[in-house]
């Protein structure tokens, strides 16, 4: 009798350890998650954060334009309709998915590669080119090109380590008791990881 | 002997496994240890004009925080100069943590093939202070002329005075792009038109000298003022020099902060 008794002390006990090592554990695991999950958050801020300098970057380009004779109208059409188009496309960083990123990233490709394509053909206009604003306005894109892929690079390192900690095996059960989901990467475009370099 | 050669291919291969994994930052060198914030890579500064460089940057470093750091390597491994340059700014950790003050000057000496290339990097903090068009002019005014004609260390000691007196809001960076026009557009004309005044005057005194041989010592006079106002005429061009570096060097470099980089900056090329 007495030693019966002392043995569901000694179970319930256990059990009463167990349970809290299990709440302790999945505290922190769950805080870390949670961490985590706002660093990604806010590097995505950041990543937007450089691309709305581009996009307000671009009517800086339609005026120097502007300024030159009978400007070939078409590059300037295409970049400010990509413009619009990507300006329409934002992501909520709680809800990412893989396709709406792909959305988002072959709009800003294509503001990227008009860009760049109008760059082209300013260069074939003397008097652009030998204006300070002409100068002005490489400097400020490369540098924002610049800036656009390296917070690229910094939001797949956090998705990585973010994304790793909530597959791996004994947090696996909480995310997916909790709801914590992979966040998608930037994925490498062509030629878009590397910043297109505007040419003296 | 055999385990040993085996262990030896397994090490390899668990290096190249680790090192694949981190392919981007293979080639960047690793922060100097002892921290050093001038670091010459590719031998293009004597051991004077590094330690120069260097005890400036160190004081200003003790003083305000930020820290500049110049680093010459003898090969940019196929990065782009501001690829390069952020990324060797952020492993190296200039600047301090949480305010990002690191500037780095990136250095790649002109070879008998390719281009001399040189970027400038700013902090994340710094972006505000001295923005991307300043570090082009900084490029453009201070360091590409003097780099042209082979003065490394007076390119790169005029940048860092620059760049101490913007970081220190000495004067903004919009006073430095108006000073920096003055400074090239308006002086060198200044002194070529006194030059040539005075040559007219020169002429003109040695014609109505006649054959007066008297007279040679008048003539000679207004070059010798001409000199001394045409060089004062160059002085206000370059007078961004005039921080002067203070010897109170109370100790070395105290170590890189582990400030970030966004990828900002300007460079060019010679």
């Amino acid at each position: 009798m007495k030693k019966g008794c002392l043995i569901s002390i000694i179970v319930v006990a256990f059990l009463a350890l167990v349970v809290l090592v299990v709440v302790l554990w999945g505290t922190k695991v769950y805080n870390g998650m949670v961490t985590m999950q706002e660093s990604v958050t806010s590097q995505w801020g950041n990543v937007e954060t450089q691309y709305q300098r581009r996009t307000d970057l671009i009517p800086n380009f339609v005026n120097t334009v502007k300024g030159a004779a009978n400007f070939e109208q078409t590059t300037l059409t295409q970049v400010i309709e990509a413009r619009a188009k990507a300006t329409s496309i934002t992501i909520d960083p709680t809800k990412m998915t893989a396709a709406n990123m792909q959305q988002f990233q072959q709009a800003q490709g294509q503001v990227s590669s008009a860009l760049g394509r109008l760059m082209v053909v300013m260069e074939q206009y003397p008097e652009l080119k030998a204006t300070q604003n002409f100068r002005d306005l490489q400097i400020t894109l490369e540098g924002t090109e610049n800036r656009i892929s390296v917070e690229r690079r910094k939001f797949n390192e956090v998705a990585l380590s973010y994304n790793t900690y909530i597959r791996r095996f004994p947090q696996n059960f909480l995310s997916g008791m909790f709801g914590f989901q992979a966040k998608p990467y930037f994925e490498a475009e062509k030629g878009a990881e590397k910043a297109p370099e505007v040419k003296f | 002997m055999r385990i040993k050669s085996v262990f030896l291919v397994a090490v390899t291969m668990l290096f190249c496994i680790i090192t694949s994994n981190r392919a981007y930052s293979q080639n960047i060198p690793i922060r100097p240890v002892p921290p050093r914030l001038v670091n010459d890579f590719a031998g293009m500064l004597n051991s004077d004009e590094i330690s120069r460089l260097e005890r400036n940057l160190v004081v200003f470093n003790d003083s305000t925080s930020t820290q500049i750091a110049i680093v010459v390597v003898p090969s940019l491994d196929g990065y782009d100069k501001s690829d390069y340059a952020q990324k060797l700014g952020e492993k190296w950790g200039i600047g301090q943590k949480g305010t990002n003050n690191g500037i780095l000057i990136l250095v790649k000496p002109k070879t008998t093939d390719s281009r001399g290339e040189v970027f400038i990097a700013q902090g994340y903090g710094l972006e505000g202070a001295i923005p991307d068009l300043t570090c082009g002019e900084i490029v453009d005014n201070d360091i590409l002329p003097a780099f042209r004609n082979g003065d490394y260390f007076g390119g790169l000691n005029k940048a860092t005075n620059t760049l101490m007196s913007l970081a220190r809001g000495e004067y903004s960076a919009a006073e430095y792009g108006q000073k920096a026009k003055k400074g090239t557009g308006k002086g060198a004309p200044l002194g070529l038109i006194i030059f040539i005044v005075f040559i007219i005057i020169a002429m003109i005194s040695r014609n109505s000298g006649g054959s007066n041989n008297k007279h040679i010592g008048t003539g000679g006079l207004p070059f010798w003022m001409l000199l001394g106002m045409l060089g004062s005429g160059r002085g206000s061009g370059g007078s961004w020099g005039g921080f002067s570096g203070g010897s109170n060097s109370g100790g070395g470099f105290g170590g890189f902060g582990g400030g970030s980089f966004g990828g900002g900056g300007a460079g060019g090329s010679w």
